[in-house]
Order: structure tokens, then C-alpha cells, then sequence
């Protein structure tokens, strides 16, 4: 329960205050680390929990942007980056990026907190 | 608190974090800043429009003095409607921005030298260049000039408002794409930008000069003068002018007279010799056509105006159509996001096109210094100041750079012992630019927006200076006309063609051109007028236009032959004229290749080709071979003929123009310049020459058909790129026929870039297509929705509408509403 519920609040806060975007982009470490020490875990779990929060939300995110846009700008990023223009790739890749920091910062968190 | 493992995964999140907030080096590029820009809520995934997406809205903006509406039809194209004409630039501004910011904002950052600000250090060289070559000078001189107008100062004042409200309505995450991947934020528009993209639009009209004069020159020294006159001849043979053959013109009010010495040092060898490369050159190709027919040429009576620009073509396009309503006009066309008003179209009365004269405007003078302070000039027998204009260039990640540019009376010292010191004699050399000489050329837009007769069209284009342009004029009351406008130098002949000397008056500018005297016709007996880049007269015109390698010749011969056989004309049998793949120059030049090509002695192969080049139909069409084969053993014999002639040449020349060969190997048999100097022991004629040529485009024809390339289409191989040559941000490989002698003058990077055919019917019967879309943003469908249409040479028809039809009209599909609030 600990751990799906960490999940959403990692979600849920990062896309909050995702809204403000005057912010910099890696806001969400902020919200990752507390919801870590809030909800406490082991670094493990911590890890994984922070790390699908924002994985799960970017990944959402993008797909909404990308599939009613059909696919137009994502393919020209993927031929960029390059990612060989799949869009899929280019969706996994936000995801894994934003789940990496928020997984890193849910540790910080964790290991935060007195046992 | 586990102190250990909460540093390292602090320090490892931090470290992550500033790893994916930089650009990092990929080669030559920097990535973008990866975490930012994959961001969903921030980063590009912002700029993915949604397919369904609306562009109505409410919007208010400060300072508008009452309601404007905009109609968006079904191709983004939208039909202002403003009570004021101040209010109309205001929100054309603010449209312009909404669709091309990024655009806009990039094209001025390169005509005022500032791309190393964005771009870094490898820039640098073209922003020397375009500072140096007066650039922002010029700008500058133009908008103090048109501040003294109060109309034109609100005009652009108003536009500029216009794209910062839109500017300051931007969210931080809803800048245009291009920010994101560059890593940079949209800054204020001014004044001075508008003049900047204009200045870039002289620059890349009557720019060529800035390297062809230095080329011409080493090409005179190292053939000398009589050479020289037989390789960049003032005539040409096949030459169709603008203003038919046998026209009068007016006595000249000035006579320039060449100097007494003109002889010695300035045509003869002289010390003037250059290995200056441009980092940047117009494309040689820059031209247009357009043409008039006459109600009596067409089915419906009325005339009919047609214009392509042949430009660059690139993503997001120069161009944007727009429609502009309000009580003084009804106007609609192509505009430039940068520049208020529409620049070429047509209103309820009249239709106008442009285009390039191709007159040279541009000269260098040695500027002789008291000393390397460059403080003061040897000038008519004393010593002048010049003053150093400092121009300071950012360049991301490195320190700023600073040029001193010493300014004469002559113009901007572009060339002296700081810039190419060691590649350059002499020193010093000076640009006199016409297109710095403060010009009034959004004006003549302005008025030809507002124009209802020829007499309105004349008083338009009057003082229009720099590009020089042929206008095409139509009106609903059946006028037509053509007019080639500019501040031209009243020059002798080959002034200017090469570097001068500038110690006193004596090679100077005698005077300009009165606009009076420059060539026009309007409603000839034949029936049309035309221009395609050709010259403009004959040899009877009192003045001296320039050298012929600047003038194409044969999409003027072209039309004029096509235009006068045709009558009952319609707007349909203009589509098809303006999307011609026949090659006037092919079928010219065919006769003399076969003539000289002796078959028994080619191999199979290489008579396989003749056999394809014999066959084809001049048609330069996507899967015609023949124009390949054709073009190949053209190219061949160039290279045969010329390269051994300019091949000890230390310095960059110019080769000659394809009409200078091809007008001689129609004169003569013996031709001199058939001979390879290389050879001692044999003189080798044109068949000698074309034999080779066509054992040499064999070689390559082979490789290509091996490859499967062949085809017209493929070899040519036409793109229209991102302005950032990005190819995934870019439409590659595009099928479509065509060349540079073609009326549709498609080359690989290069062409029509934008077709209109306006019939001037009671209500105006109007169509136009160009190389890309309405929306700037690489996300968006309708980025470059219009390239296959263009393709295929299809049209759309242009919605211009009253109001009230705008708001019933099927074809609109959003409204935007403009508030004062």
C-alpha cells in the first residue's frame, strides 16, 4: 500500500508543481525527496516507487501530446536525438530520464530520515 | 539520517540533474539540454499541436483602438479585418509572431552578424562578413530615413507592438521549438529588426556583387582585358529583353564618361587581385519571372498577372499569406514575417509581382590610409577622416569580439589589414551599396497595398531604390505594365566591374539613373510584358546594365515564345506555364553536341547515352533521363573547355556564363578557347572537346546508373531545408521536374517560392501555392502541408473575402477576436 500510494503522490506532486513553468524543470526532485521521507521505505523501494511515479507521469504526459498530435513531432525529435524516429523510443526515453532523477532523489529521501 | 548514503544519492541526484541541464558536445553540435527539453510539461513535447487543435480565441491587446477580427480558413490563412490601418499591422504582427516567431527572430539575428550569439564561435565568419559589409550600417541609415515619415513610423511601430504582445503573452513552455533545441529565449522585436530582414532581402537580391567583383577582378588580371571581353561578354546572343527589341527610350540626362587612364591600371592587369572566399554568397539563382497578359490574349477579357519568385527554399518559408481588410484597402498575398503589409498580391483593383533586376549596385575602391589607424584617407588631394564604427559581436561561450570598421564617404571599409589582411591586395577596400543608402522600400508596399490605378502603381514604386526590381502591374480597368525600378548607377561601361580606385573622384559614381529614364512599357501591342532576370533592353538603352553572366537568358525566351502563340488565355493555362519543365537551352544546345559528336568512335556505352540525350524532349521532367544525360555532358564540356584556361589561377574565378559558350559554339567552328593550353603539340577543336565531355559524363553516368539515379528527379535530388539544416525539420527528396533554365526553375535548394495567378475579374479570381506552410512550428500539420501540393505544380485557390462573406464562408474554420484591454 506504502508503495502504490508513494507512487501516485510522487505523480501527483511532480505534476503539480510541473504546473509552474517558471520553475526549472526538475522541480519534482523537491517533491520526490519529501514524498520519500514522508512515506517512509527502503531505499530499494524508495528507489522504484520515485522512479515509476515520474516514469508513469512523463511517459502519460508525452503519449497525450503525442498521439493527438499524431505522432508529427515526435518522429522528427527521434530522427534528432537520434532515436532512429520511433516516437516510442523517444516516450520511453522521457520517461526514463524523469524517473531516474525523481528514483535518485526518492533515495535521498529515504536515507533522510532516522530509522 | 544514514549520512553516507544520503550524500552519495544527494550528490548522485545533483550530479544527474546538472548532467541533463547542459548542453553537451556531440561532435561539432551540443545536445539540447536533455531534461529540459523532454520535459513534458516544458521541454518540446509543448510544441506537439494537437491534429484537432482550435485557433479561435479572445484575445485583448493593449493600445488597439477598436475591435479587430480574424478569420482563419481552412489553411491557416488569416483575413484580417481592422477599422484602422494601424490596428490591422498591429495584429499582423502579432500573427506573424504567433506562426514564425522563431523565424523571424533567426533571420534577423543573421542579417545583423549575431549568429556566434546563438550559434557559437563556427559562426563567427558570416557575422564578420555581414557586419562588415554594412549590414546593420544599412539598416540603421534606413530606419532613421523612415522615422522622418510619421505614416510609416506608426506603421512599423504599430507591427512591432504587435509581435511583442505576443512576445509577453508567451508561457515560458509554449516557446516556438527552435528556443528549445538551441537553448536560447525570444528577445523584443524593434524597428530596427524589420529594416535588418529587409536589409537581408538587398543583401541577398544585389549581394553577389560583394564576391563577383573581387572575382572578376582576378579573372581580368590573369586573362587580361581582350580575354576577358571574349569570356564576359556584355551581349548575348539569345537575349529576349524586358522591354521588346525596337522600343525607344529617352535621350540619357547623364552621359558618364570613363576615366582618361581607364586603359591602364583599371582594365589592363593591374596589381588588384583577390583570394577572398565569402563565407556566405547569394544563390546565383535568385531570379523570378513574372508576365501580364492582356484582356485581348485572354478567354475572359480580362488581364491576368502571374509571378514566382525563385528563392531559397527553406522551413519555415520567407513567405506567409495574409489578407489585410480595413476602410483604405483590401489586400491580399504573400508577406514577410519580419514586415508589416503584404509584398507581393493584389487588392479589390490592381495586381502586382517582382522580379530580381540583377543590376549591379555594389562596387569596391581601394582606399588608400595615412596609416594601419585607418584615421584618415588620400581623397581628391587631402587627407580625409574616416571614423571607426565599432561592432561588437557576442559569441556564446567565448568572449565578446570586437571590430573596428573604419567608414569612408564611399561606404564601410569591409576588407583591410585586420580582416583577410594577408589574402587581399590592395589592403583597403571600401563597399558602395546602394541598399546602405537609406531607402524607403516598405513604403512603396505600403502604397502598392493601397493602389487603385496605373497612376497609384507608378507613384508607389517611384522611389523604390534597393533591390532593384522589375514590377509586373495589372489593374481590373485592363492596364498592364512593367517597370524595372531602382537606384541604379548612371555607369561607363565595365564601371564597377571591378575593384576601382578611390583616391579621388575620378572612378566615382557620376550620377544615378532618373527614375524617368528607367525602362518600363505599359500595354504593348503584343499584348503581355515579362521579366525572368534577363536584361532589360537591348543595346539601344543609353546605359550600361552590366555583365551578362548576372542576367539568365532563356526562362525570358521561353516565356515570350510560349506567351506569343497563346491567346484565349486562362488561368489554368498559366498553372501550367509557370510549372514548364521545357529547357530552352537544351534544345539550343543539343544540335551542337550531336553535330559534334562522331558516334563510330564512342564505345557502346557512352553511345547509349547519346542515344537517351538524341530521344529525349527537352522536358526536364522527374523521370526523364534524357536531362540528366544532357546536363551531365554539358557540365563535362565546361569543365573541358575552361579548366585548362583558368586552371594556374591562384585566386577564386568566376567560370564563364553557359550562354557565352553555347553563343559561341553556335558562331564558330574554330573556336580558341576549344584548345587545351596544356596540350603543346595539338590544337584541339570543339569536336575534340565535346568528344571528350561525352566520354567523360559516360564515367559518371555510369555510376549513377548503377546507383538507380538516372532520373532527372532523382540526380537533382530538390529539398526544402530548415533553416537550420536540420533534415529531420526538413522535406528531402522531393519529386518534382524542372532547372535553371526552365520556367520552373526548381534546382535541388532552390526555386519557385511562391506561385500566384491573379485574374483580374470583377471579383478577383485569385490562386497561389508555396513550398511549405503557414505554421512556423516543426509540431504542427500545418508546418508544411502545402509542399506536395507544390510539387504536383497544384494551386489553391485564394479565399479573399469581404467580411460579411467571412463570416459565412465554409472554408473558415476558427475566429480570433482582437480586444483593447
Amino acid at each position: 500500500m506504502k508503495f502504490i500510494t508513494a507512487i501516485f503522490l510522487t505523480a501527483f506532486l511532480a505534476f503539480a508543481i510541473g504546473l509552474f513553468t517558471t520553475l526549472p524543470w526538475w522541480s519534482f526532485v523537491i517533491t520526490s525527496f519529501l514524498v520519500a521521507m514522508g512515506i517512509h521505505q527502503k531505499s530499494g523501494k524508495a528507489f522504484l516507487s520515485g522512479f515509476l511515479g515520474l516514469f508513469i507521469l512523463w511517459t502519460l504526459l508525452a503519449i497525450i501530446k503525442d498521439f493527438s498530435n499524431e505522432h508529427i513531432l515526435a518522429i522528427k525529435v527521434a530522427k534528432i536525438l537520434p532515436l532512429g524516429g520511433s516516437y516510442w523510443i523517444l516516450i520511453f526515453v522521457t520517461g526514463l530520464i524523469g524517473g531516474l532523477v525523481s528514483g535518485l532523489a526518492a533515495i535521498s529521501g529515504s536515507t533522510a530520515r532516522k530509522n | 539520517m544514514r549520512i553516507a548514503p544520503f550524500l552519495i544519492s544527494t550528490a548522485a541526484t545533483a550530479g544527474l540533474v546538472f548532467v541533463l541541464n547542459s548542453a553537451l558536445p556531440i561532435g561539432k553540435t551540443k545536445t539540447p539540454r536533455l531534461g529540459y527539453f523532454l520535459s513534458p510539461q516544458q521541454g518540446f513535447w509543448q510544441n506537439a499541436e494537437a491534429s484537432n487543435a482550435s485557433f479561435s480565441g479572445n484575445i485583448k491587446l493593449e493600445g488597439l483602438k477598436s475591435k479587430v477580427d480574424v478569420f482563419m480558413d481552412e489553411r491557416l490563412v488569416p483575413h484580417i479585418y481592422a477599422q484602422t490601418d494601424l490596428d490591422a499591422y498591429y495584429v499582423q504582427g502579432f500573427i506573424h509572431a504567433k506562426f514564425r516567431l522563431w523565424q523571424m527572430e533567426f533571420q534577423t539575428y543573421v542579417a545583423a552578424g549575431r549568429l556566434s550569439e546563438i550559434a557559437g564561435p563556427e559562426r563567427l565568419n558570416i557575422d564578420l562578413f555581414f557586419r562588415r559589409l554594412g549590414m546593420v550600417y544599412g539598416a540603421e541609415q534606413t530606419m532613421q530615413r523612415m522615422e522622418k515619415d510619421h505614416v510609416m513610423q506608426a506603421t512599423v511601430d504599430a507591427y512591432t507592438e504587435g509581435v511583442n504582445a505576443y512576445i509577453k503573452s508567451l508561457k515560458p513552455e509554449e516557446i516556438p521549438f527552435e528556443y528549445k533545441l538551441m537553448d536560447y529565449k525570444p528577445e523584443a522585436w524593434t524597428p530596427l529588426k524589420t529594416y535588418l530582414f529587409l536589409m537581408y532581402m538587398s543583401y541577398d537580391l544585389t549581394g553577389s556583387g560583394a564576391k563577383q567583383d573581387l572575382k572578376m577582378s582576378n579573372a581580368k588580371n590573369y586573362l587580361g582585358y581582350e580575354a576577358f571581353e571574349q569570356l564576359f561578354p556584355n551581349v548575348q546572343d539569345s537575349l529576349d529583353p524586358i522591354i521588346p527589341k525596337g522600343t525607344p527610350f529617352l535621350k540619357p540626362s547623364i552621359v558618364p564618361i570613363a576615366p582618361k587612364d581607364v586603359d591602364s591600371p583599371y582594365l589592363n592587369k593591374s596589381i588588384y587581385s583577390s583570394s577572398v572566399e565569402s563565407p556566405i554568397t547569394p544563390n546565383r539563382n535568385n531570379g523570378s519571372n513574372n508576365w501580364v497578359v492582356a484582356g485581348k490574349k485572354t478567354a475572359s477579357g480580362r488581364p491576368i498577372l502571374c509571378n514566382d519568385p525563385h528563392l531559397g527554399l527553406n522551413l519555415p518559408s520567407l513567405w506567409y499569406e495574409v489578407q489585410i481588410n480595413t476602410p483604405t484597402h483590401n489586400t491580399y498575398g504573400a508577406s514577410f514575417p519580419g514586415s508589416p503589409a503584404v509584398i507581393i498580391g493584389f487588392n479589390d483593383s490592381i495586381a502586382w509581382g517582382v522580379t530580381n533586376a540583377g543590376r549591379d549596385v555594389l562596387d569596391y575602391y581601394e582606399v588608400q590610409f595615412k596609416d594601419t589607424s585607418m584615421q584618415e584617407y588620400w581623397y581628391n588631394g587631402e587627407w580625409k577622416k574616416a571614423e571607426l564604427r565599432l561592432e561588437t559581436i557576442k559569441v556564446k561561450g567565448k568572449p565578446d569580439v570586437n571590430e573596428y570598421i573604419a567608414m569612408t564617404d564611399m561606404g564601410p571599409v569591409m576588407y583591410d589589414r585586420h580582416y583577410k589582411s594577408d589574402t587581399i591586395h590592395p589592403q583597403y577596400l571600401a563597399v558602395k551599396w546602394t541598399a546602405t543608402k537609406a531607402g524607403t522600400g516598405l513604403k512603396t508596399f505600403y502604397k502598392l497595398n493601397r493602389a487603385k490605378n496605373f497612376d497609384d502603381y507608378q507613384k508607389a514604386i517611384a522611389d523604390w531604390s534597393c533591390p532593384g526590381q522589375n514590377f509586373a502591374f495589372a489593374s481590373k480597368s485592363g492596364d498592364i505594365a512593367i517597370k524595372q525600378q531602382g537606384s541604379f548607377v548612371a555607369r561607363w561601361k565595365r564601371q564597377g566591374d571591378f575593384i576601382m580606385p578611390g583616391i579621388d573622384s575620378t572612378y566615382q559614381w557620376q550620377g544615378m539613373i532618373p527614375e524617368s529614364e528607367n525602362p518600363m512599357i505599359k500595354n504593348p501591342e503584343r499584348g503581355w510584358v515579362s521579366s525572368a532576370n534577363q536584361k532589360a533592353t537591348d543595346s539601344t538603352y543609353p546605359y550600361y546594365l552590366g555583365t551578362s553572366n548576372n542576367f539568365p537568358v532563356y526562362r525570358g525566351v521561353m516565356i515570350n515564345k510560349r506567351l506569343s502563340v497563346m491567346n484565349g488565355i486562362t488561368t489554368m493555362d498559366m498553372q501550367f506555364l509557370q510549372n514548364e519543365n521545357f529547357d530552352v537551352f537544351a534544345e539550343m544546345a543539343r544540335p551542337v553536341l550531336l553535330k559534334n559528336i562522331n558516334v563510330s568512335k564512342l564505345t557502346t556505352t557512352e553511345k547509349k547515352y547519346v542515344d537517351i540525350m538524341r530521344d529525349w524532349n527537352f522536358r526536364n521532367e522527374v523521370t526523364a533521363q534524357g536531362a540528366t544525360v544532357f546536363n551531365a555532358i554539358w557540365d563535362s564540356l565546361e569543365n573541358v573547355v575552361w579548366e585548362d584556361d583558368f586552371k594556374n589561377a591562384k585566386s577564386p574565378m568566376p567560370w564563364p556564363d553557359g550562354s557565352t559558350l553555347l553563343d559561341n559554339l553556335l558562331k564558330n567552328n574554330n573556336y580558341r578557347f576549344a584548345d587545351n593550353v596544356n596540350t603543346t603539340d595539338k590544337i584541339e577543336t570543339i569536336e575534340d572537346d565535346v568528344m571528350e565531355a561525352v566520354k567523360k559524363a559516360s564515367v559518371y553516368l555510369e555510376q549513377l546508373e548503377k546507383d538507380k539515379k538516372l532520373d532527372w528527379g532523382i540526380v537533382k535530388d530538390t529539398r526544402v531545408s530548415h533553416l537550420l539544416q536540420l533534415p529531420a525539420l526538413s522535406r528531402l527528396h522531393l519529386p518534382i521536374g524542372g532547372g535553371k533554365n526552365c520556367v520552373n526553375a526548381t534546382t535541388s535548394a532552390h526555386g519557385p517560392s511562391w506561385r500566384m495567378i491573379v485574374h483580374m475579374t470583377d471579383y478577383t479570381e485569385a490562386y497561389g501555392v508555396y513550398p511549405g506552410g503557414q505554421s512556423g512550428n516543426p509540431g504542427s500539420k500545418f508546418y508544411d502541408n502545402f509542399i506536395d501540393s507544390w510539387v504536383a505544380g497544384k494551386y489553391f485557390k485564394l479565399l479573399f473575402l469581404s467580411k460579411e462573406n467571412a463570416t459565412k464562408n465554409e472554408k473558415i474554420k476558427w475566429h480570433l477576436t482582437f480586444t483593447n484591454g
